[in-house]
């Protein structure tokens, strides 16, 4: 059992695109939608939640009223700024602000701060058409440290176990900070999707550095490329220079539009030059994993 | 002493669990009385950062004097060293077969965390 | 439509943010700071991959580290009573008996642990976690926030790039793609949030999430549509049913693609744009003052 996760540094090249076109594809695999702050895989897949589970993560702090002095202590000893006081002085958390750290609850002479624990979102075991997918909802404002992302790999890998899967298709989000790390380690392989702009390129460049430190093969696919041929080679001769792979370029097509309003992947959406690209693209990926 | 072993089973024959930070559990072997407990690390499976720190702590409050698992992060290492714990490191598939290599003096200690942090 | 006085002094924050990467924040942010007239701040908030200064393209510069506070410990006085990992809720700080040892990465400065000290062992020293740019072009002050690559926190960061926010002038804030806290970091204390979105279902899907952000955050907020004829009208559908102002539209424009992808600012490659965004802004500081619904 393999595991790919599909990530692009910079939001928006087309990786949930290109994510939904190997679902598609794949055969016997489970599917995890890793990009918890702003999932949008599910709308393509369709998924019929068969678990939800509430997902917590740290502590939040909240005023008990009827215990408070407003002495204001809690407020001089945020450091976060999340203690506001109103014109009659009453004292109350911003729990947007909040960042669990505990030292007002811990200070408080009236013991007047409860500590409960956070619900910061919710995560799911969905059937789809594409086989069984696992995916998440993060609350708004909620910590995104990748415990939650880490959460759906771990489950995902259950399932594939139980089920005997040859593939774990992880849809991973942007950047490069924790909830990007949690969703690569361990794996055995990363498809980059990157475009051809220099915004891309300097995202693509700090997202192959994180995977080199992982010691993850990365596998570059140039979406819309021939937007800007230019940069397109510029990308690629750059990820070959850093040890990775150039599996493929996909061009400018509108049909990859079209195929989400119809809430279809590429592939099932009709014959397009982008599907055959992927399809293609697909084969190489089945090859080298 | 007791070892502490990483696996994800219940028994001397289940799975050495390869990652020490976020083990499932911890099958703590004595080898005076050459029995077990196995012990629940799911809270740290959770754990959104600190997870190696987190394990670290609970093997050494469990008394272990050794560790034995596939790859033990740099957090979860300093932590180990710190407290005195030897961490040994095998490929070795079970847990039997991991104390096998154990009492044999086959096994390799750890100088240092073998992989990286998960945060760089 | 009758046009406001533009007088480009008028104070206002404003904040460009969206639910979905790719949308085109930075290439709105970007163009509206370089078509205001007066003085203006542009704050690049997105310090992990930030990309403002591609298309700014400033003169000279200075660097400013952004420091953080961590414990340190003075052993000697340290007697292993683990008050301080008691209270640590980020596993930062671990005592061990004899020695406590301190992850300054996991730190997120609180201050609980040297509060708590019983024998004053503890001391909070700072650590450089990112770096500020601060540099000029024309009549944009820019100030670049970059996360130091293995950091794991935006927050601190963020913060540090906010302070510049000016009270006499117009300033634009970047933000980071996302609803979780490094937005929210961004976005805290704007007068007026623009959410940028694309007419397609991901970009309906993330703005709706963008949406309820802002709305529970209290702040005031409009959309600007991206690429706006690429899609169909879900986005329009959904502003008009919620009652929302679509405050501009970009139309797909190959010219404006080809710019970006290059790295030159939408006003180089479509000067047109220019009035249609100093109308923007002060659409924007005529609501936030309140002299239009």
């Amino acid at each position: 059992m393999k595991e790919l996760v599909i990530i692009s540094g910079k939001g928006g090249t087309g990786k949930t695109s290109i994510t939904a076109g190997f679902a598609s594809l794949a055969r016997n695999a489970v599917l995890a939608d890793c990009d918890v702050d702003a999932a949008d895989l599910h709308l393509v897949l369709d998924p019929h939640p068969v678990k939800k589970t509430v997902f917590i993560s740290g502590h939040e702090a909240g005023i008990m009223p009827d215990k408070c002095s407003d002495c204001g202590l809690c407020r001089t000893l945020c450091r976060f700024d999340a203690i506001t006081m109103d014109s009659e002085g009453r004292h109350a958390i911003n729990p947007f602000a909040c960042e669990g750290c505990g030292v007002c609850v811990r200070f408080c002479p009236e013991q007047a701060i409860a500590f409960p624990e956070r619900e910061c979102g919710e995560w799911f075991i969905s059937d789809t058409r594409n086989g069984t997918m696992v995916h998440a909802r993060l609350g708004i404002a909620a910590e995104n440290s990748g415990k939650l992302v880490s959460l759906v790999r771990k489950e995902a890998r259950r399932i594939a176990e139980e089920q005997n899967a040859e593939l774990i298709l992880v849809d991973g989000p942007p950047g490069i900070g924790c909830p990007v790390i949690a969703s690569i380690t361990g794996a055995d392989c990363i498809a980059a999707v990157t475009e051809p702009t220099l915004s891309g390129k300097h995202d693509l460049e700090r997202l192959m550095t994180l995977a080199r430190h992982f010691k993850i093969p990365v596998k570059v696919i140039v979406n819309k490329w021939d937007i800007n041929q230019r940069l397109t080679a510029e990308i690629e001769k750059g990820a070959v220079a850093s040890n990775a792979a150039v599996i493929g370029r996909v061009s400018y097509d509108r049909n990859i539009t079209a195929a989400q309003i119809a809430g279809k992947s590429i592939i099932e959406f009709g014959p397009s030059t982008a599907a055959d690209e992927i399809m293609k693209i697909w084969e190489k990926v089945c090859q080298k994993i | 002493m007791k070892i502490a072993l990483t696996t994800s089973g219940n028994d001397m024959s289940a799975a050495l669990d390869s990652r020490f930070g976020r083990a499932a559990r911890f099958l703590m072997y004595d080898t005076d009385s050459d029995s077990f407990t196995v012990i629940d690390n799911a809270q740290n499976l959770n754990a959104p950062q600190g997870a190696g720190i987190q394990s670290a702590r609970l093997v050494s409050d469990a008394g272990a004097e050794a560790v034995i698992t596939g790859h033990c992060g740099p957090k979860a290492f300093q932590v180990l060293k710190q407290a005195g714990i030897a961490i040994y490191q095998t490929s070795a598939p079970t847990v039997q077969a991991a104390l096998d290599l154990f009492k044999k003096n086959e096994m390799q200690e750890l100088t240092d965390a073998d992989v990286n942090s998960h945060w760089l | 439509m009758l046009m406001s006085t533009v007088t480009g002094c008028k104070p206002v924050k404003l904040a460009l943010a969206s639910g979905k990467g790719g949308t085109g924040k930075t290439t709105l942010s970007t163009a509206l700071a370089l078509s205001a007239r007066g003085p203006v701040w542009l704050l690049d908030c997105d310090v992990e991959e930030p990309n403002c200064h591609i298309f700014i393209q400033p003169e000279s510069q200075r660097t400013v580290p952004v420091p953080v506070p961590v414990p340190v410990i003075d052993d000697t006085k340290c007697t292993g009573c683990g008050a301080c990992g008691e209270i640590c809720q980020f596993n930062a700080i671990v005592p061990l008996g004899k020695k406590t040892l301190v992850f300054p990465e996991l730190c997120h400065s609180c201050g609980g642990c040297a509060r708590v000290c019983p024998s004053g062992a503890i001391t909070e020293q700072d650590i450089i976690v990112g770096t500020l740019e601060i540099s000029t072009r024309d009549h944009v002050t820019f100030v670049k926030g970059q996360l130091d690559v293995g950091r794991a926190m935006s927050g601190p960061v963020i913060k540090a790039v906010k302070q510049f926010a000016s009270d006499d002038h117009v300033t634009v804030i970047d933000c980071p793609p996302g609803t979780s806290c490094p937005m929210i970091a961004a976005v805290s204390g704007v007068d007026f949030v623009l959410l940028v979105t694309e007419p397609t279902p991901f970009g309906l899907h993330d703005l709706r999430l963008a949406v309820e952000t802002v709305r529970t955050l209290g702040l005031p907020f409009g959309v600007a549509i991206n690429r706006s004829d690429a899609g169909d009208d879900r986005v329009e559908t959904y502003c008009r049913d919620e009652d929302i102002a679509v405050m501009v539209r970009i139309p797909e424009d190959r010219r404006i693609a080809e710019a970006y992808s290059n790295g030159n600012v939408l006003t180089a490659a479509v000067p047109e744009y220019i009035p249609v965004l100093q109308r923007l802004i002060a659409d924007i500081q005529d609501r936030v003052t309140g002299r239009q619904p």
